[in-house]
């Protein structure tokens, strides 16, 4: 799995350790707001939309972090780069499991 | 372009998860007859790269965010059907593990990223490039182009998802009961942030990845294609 690809393997690497660029953009995506900030954004929360917002909140590390450990820029980026190397690892190795099940 | 849950009536995102079945089901019937084995670690690696893409926001005046997706890409290296794939996978874990995107907004997320724009993207590309040489300048400016519009063919597929929350879903009291805005405004939004900054940047994305990965790994540029056509698939087997 490692050694065909060496190349783009690094290029992921790369990815990851400076995936804390994407912490600069501090501003939440339109129509991503949380319920919580929802109130300031637009001013009230739906009734339909406060009942189904909270269907998940099992999310190990919520919002690409560790829980607790956001105090300064430092941890929120150690937090985020864990992420990433936790989402590309099972990003990948779910699809290299898939495609063993699958070609058998 | 993430939809949380909540934003969507169930009405809306239900048939959407449903729709992706038969969907997924064909992705992984297209990859199982196109994609060969040596092939699969790039479908990971492929689908690893749109998750890792997709943490890079980009910060848009006036206090909003948007990022790239990468999904054209996928689907220009791997056949827009294993880019359905990829990125789908690439959006379930997000959602489960990082809470970004809902649980019953997952269809229509992957319906719009993971489907909609490598489809759209693809198309484009095929259409741009015509009989150029992979990597040439008018393949890279081809990709460049498709992925701009796969990623706002997204962006305004999401956008009329979100408005139509508010012309068909409101409370007695005519208050909206999902997504809060109409349609103008949605599609105002996203695709004002999406034609003007991330839309550019996926292009980039696009072009530049196409070139790295061509150049890097030529044997990756004939992948999605029919055995035939291409001699230098045996010159692949050695370099593999």
């Amino acid at each position: 799995m490692f050694k065909n690809y060496r190349n783009l393997w690094l290029a992921l690497g790369a990815l990851i350790i400076l995936s804390p660029l994407g912490l600069i953009a501090s501003g939440t995506a339109f129509g991503e707001w949380g319920v919580d900030q929802l109130e300031e954004e637009v001013g009230f929360i739906p009734a339909g939309l406060e009942r189904m917002a909270a269907l998940w909140t099992h999310a190990p590390l919520a919002d690409y972090g560790i829980a607790g450990f956001n105090a300064s820029f430092i941890q929120a980026a150690a937090g985020y780069i864990l992420s990433a190397l936790v989402g590309v690892a099972l990003v990948a190795g779910i699809i290299a499991i898939f495609s063993k099940i699958v070609k058998e | 372009m993430h939809i949380p849950d909540g934003y969507l009536s169930p009405q809306t995102a239900v048939p959407l998860l449903v729709a992706m079945v038969p969907l997924w089901s064909a992705a992984v019937k297209k990859v199982k007859e196109k994609l060969k084995k040596r092939d699969v670690p790039v479908l990971s690696i492929g689908a690893a790269f749109s998750f890792a893409i997709m943490m890079f926001n980009l910060p848009i005046p006036g206090g909003s965010s948007a990022h790239a997706v990468g999904a054209v890409l996928l689907a220009i290296l791997l056949g827009p059907w294993a880019a359905c794939l990829g990125v789908s996978v690439a959006l379930i874990i997000q959602a489960l593990v990082f809470g970004d995107g809902g649980i019953l907004a997952i269809g229509a997320n992957c319906f719009n990223m993971g489907f909609v724009m490598p489809m759209v993207g693809y198309c484009v590309y095929k259409i741009a490039k015509g009989s150029a040489d992979d990597l040439s300048g008018r393949a890279l400016l081809a990709a460049a182009i498709a992925g701009y519009i796969g990623l706002n063919a997204a962006a305004l597929v999401t956008a009329l998802e979100f408005g139509a929350q508010y012309h068909l879903f409101q409370a007695a009291d005519g208050t909206p009961l999902y997504f809060m805005y109409p349609i103008k405004v949605t599609v105002a939004a996203m695709m004002s942030e999406h034609l003007l900054l991330a839309g550019p940047v996926e292009a980039l994305v696009t072009a530049l990845g196409l070139r790295f990965v061509g150049s890097t790994y030529p044997n990756l540029l004939s992948v999605g294609k029919p055995l035939n056509s291409y001699s230098n698939r045996s010159e692949v087997a050695n370099h593999v």
